[in-house]
């Protein structure tokens, strides 16, 4: 293991090299186009042993990446925003083909009005592509979650995306401890394709016209996989724990023993929402978060458990869904919380963005409104902050 | 590359099984059949989506006898040159020894129009891979709507022959020298009509290193309406009224591979199907006439730039 200071998309370039796998196909876009370019650099220099495609489109990208993993090649691509939108339609076609591809994505605000900062309305447009989704809080864990993310796709038999916050996480320099290449290479093992196109003597038909008589049951297969996929990642997550020190969850819990009042949170939202917890809890507030990890697979049963003896949870969404409603995850986390038997009350809170700095005064306010509400003031089901209005 | 051997061929293992669910005088097929003949087992395929994926993969059937990819609709060229590129990471790493052949097939749809920027883009990448288009003018799947390789006149749903814009209004857009223009080694126009000249493209497609595209005319039935066992005859007639010039495009340099002795005027082809049956009116034969000289305006430029060798 060695220190290295990187940034989150230097940090996924070199998990990239590391997993050093046979094909990639990727399409730059600001904020992740250093990953694109370092990559090239590594292929070019002949660090790895990828063959890699410039392709003319993060479209062409996915379809080039599907065609390899169908082909029986370990396969990884990177994209932000417009990228992962155009790249939709296959996003759902590499999920249901089954084919295990990892995606370093940089998260940055959905079009229009065009902007290049952070937010996540990326990476909630394909929520159910069926993709697996892990939300990294800063670039140590972007790094290790893509080198999980590999070995956890080829089980699961499900792609997978990392995300890191566009700018925040992807351009700002953090300290990292790297693995050391043949440590990758060991912890994620050689890949195996179960059939592929390659094997000539054994020709197989992938992508056929399936109606109403079989499509259900395929359909069916892949949400099993889904199912399924919680055990994988928790399993992949204590094998590099173990390791390596380093553990990570489905979610992660932060001051919520014996905390009233709650937020959910995802990405590098958690770093500013930890001190502001703690800051609250040197006043004497009972304040504490919950950091979302996995988003797909959808981590019910933990959410559930980590907030069930709370009174008010405010979810922080860091993308709209303009549905007069309430932000995806809040949506979600509210369902969620419905088997619970006290039912806490849940707020919605959509912040940040395009790239909207969060500061710790906007967390605070968000803990002030959910006491102010548990206290018996009439909030808004949805609220904006840090918004002018 | 060597000469096609009928004989030979038609005791080859066929790879495309009976029992799919193309129409009768299906042209597609017949193209299908007559490029597995050449590529032979060695060889993966790709499809667009399209009439013939949807014909030939029906879940639990399939007719392929070759591994057979589908991804979606515009996207075959960039999907079997991930393919191809796996094979060469794979063959580099000695997990794979064979010589395999990758072919991308999507019809005029999926490969003038919505596929257009992969195609351009596989093409110009380099990857050592086959395209072939079968091009039969129209989104035939869909029910016969115009796209850009339908004929100038032609009726389709979404070109009508009305009472005041008699069928389509422009040109085919010549797709096969858009892709001669990217500068790949082997591009081809061909025909079913003429199986040999179509073969003996294939095999110098397969057997050159690099990108080859081919654009096949695939008559098709029931989007030309014609009678089902015209297809072949429509295939040459086609060429014999130099509608469809066989040619190709080896390395830049252009050259005719058949030059029929006699030609036929162009209302020879466009008489035997009625998706030019409204081009007969009296008040639309200007037409006919406006055809004819854009076939023969098209084929003397052929002609030129073979001369020229250019």
């Amino acid at each position: 293991m060695k220190v290295v200071a990187k940034t989150a998309n230097e940090a996924m370039a070199e998990a990239m090299r590391q997993i050093n796998p046979d094909v990639v196909a990727a399409y730059p876009i600001t904020p992740a186009t250093e990953i694109v370019q370092i990559f090239s650099s590594f292929v070019h220099d002949g660090l790895v042993d990828t063959e890699f495609i410039a392709v003319e489109s993060e479209h062409s990208a996915m379809s080039a990446c599907i065609g390899a993993a169908a082909a029986g090649a370990r396969v990884m691509t990177s994209t932000s925003s417009q990228g992962l939108a155009l790249m939709d339609e296959v996003l759902y076609i590499a999920a249901a083909l089954r084919l295990p591809i990892v995606i370093c994505e940089i998260n940055r605000a959905l079009s229009a009005p065009i902007n290049i900062h952070c937010d996540h309305s990326d990476t909630m447009n394909v929520r159910d592509s069926g993709w697996i989704q892990i939300y990294a809080e800063d670039s140590q864990e972007a790094y290790d979650s893509v080198i999980q993310a590999m070995k956890i796709a080829e089980e699961a038999f499900l792609p997978a995306m990392v995300t890191a916050d566009g700018f925040i996480l992807s351009h700002a320099m953090q300290r990292i401890d790297m693995l050391e290449d043949e440590e990758v290479q060991a912890f994620i093992g050689e890949h195996k394709s179960p059939y592929n196109l390659l094997d000539i003597d054994n020709p197989i038909t992938i992508g056929p016209l399936d109606l109403q008589d079989y499509f259900f049951e395929h359909k069916r297969q892949e949400a099993d996989a889904m199912m399924k996929a919680p055990k994988v990642i928790k399993k992949v997550a204590d094998e590099f724990g173990q390791k390596f020190g380093r553990k990570y969850g489905l979610v992660e819990e932060y001051r919520l023993d014996d905390a009233d009042y709650a937020i959910v949170v995802m990405g590098s939202t958690a770093g500013t929402a930890k001190d502001t917890v703690d800051l609250m809890r040197e006043k004497g507030h009972k304040v504490g978060l919950l950091r979302i990890r996995v988003f797909r697979p959808f981590p019910a049963e933990e959410i559930l458990n980590a907030l069930k003896n709370v009174k008010v949870v405010g979810v922080m969404d860091r993308a709209d869904g303009v549905n007069a409603f309430g932000g995806p995850v809040f949506m979600e986390v509210r369902a969620a919380l419905y088997e619970s038997e006290k039912k806490p009350d849940v707020y919605s809170f959509v912040y940040g963005l395009g790239g909207r700095d969060v500061k710790p005064v906007d967390i605070e306010r968000v803990f002030q409104m959910i006491m102010e509400a548990d206290k018996g003031k009439k909030i808004d089901r949805l609220n904006y902050i840090g918004v002018r209005e | 590359m060597g000469v096609i051997d009928i004989k030979k061929i038609a005791r080859t293992e066929q790879l495309f099984a009976p029992g799919h669910r193309a129409c009768a005088g299906c042209g597609a097929t017949i193209i299908i059949r007559q490029v597995l003949s050449v590529a032979g087992k060695d060889t993966v395929v790709g499809f667009a989506t399209g009439c013939m994926e949807v014909v030939s993969t029906i879940f639990p059937y399939t007719a392929w006898e070759v591994p057979f990819l589908h991804v979606a609709f515009e996207n075959v060229a960039a999907a079997i040159s991930g393919v191809e590129t796996a094979y060469r990471a794979l063959k580099k790493k000695g997990k794979i020894k064979k010589k395999i052949n990758f072919i991308a097939f999507g019809g005029d749809g999926g490969t003038y129009d919505i596929g257009l920027q992969a195609l351009s883009g596989a093409m110009e990448r380099g990857h050592d891979m086959l395209y072939i288009c079968y091009d039969n003018g129209a989104y035939m799947n869909t029910g016969i709507q115009r796209s850009s390789a339908t004929p100038f006149g032609a009726h389709t749903t979404t070109s009508p022959a009305g009472k005041k814009i008699p069928g389509k209004m422009q040109w085919r857009k010549d797709l096969t020298e858009i892709i001669a223009s990217h500068g790949v080694p082997y591009v081809a126009q061909a025909s079913p009509g003429y199986y040999q000249d179509l073969m003996q493209k294939v095999d110098k497609a397969l057997s050159i290193e690099g990108p080859a595209f081919i654009d096949v005319l695939s008559p098709c039935p029931l989007g030309w309406y014609y009678p089902t066992k015209d297809t072949i005859k429509v295939a040459k007639l086609a060429v014999e009224t130099k509608y469809w010039p066989l040619y190709e495009v080896e390395n830049g340099v252009h050259r005719v591979t058949v030059k029929p002795r006699k030609f036929k005027p162009v209302e020879d082809w466009l008489k035997m199907q009625g998706r030019f049956r409204h081009l007969f009116k009296e008040e639309n034969k200007w037409m006919i006439e406006h055809i004819q000289k854009e076939v023969d305006r098209r084929w003397e430029k052929l002609l030129k730039l073979e001369e020229a060798g250019l």
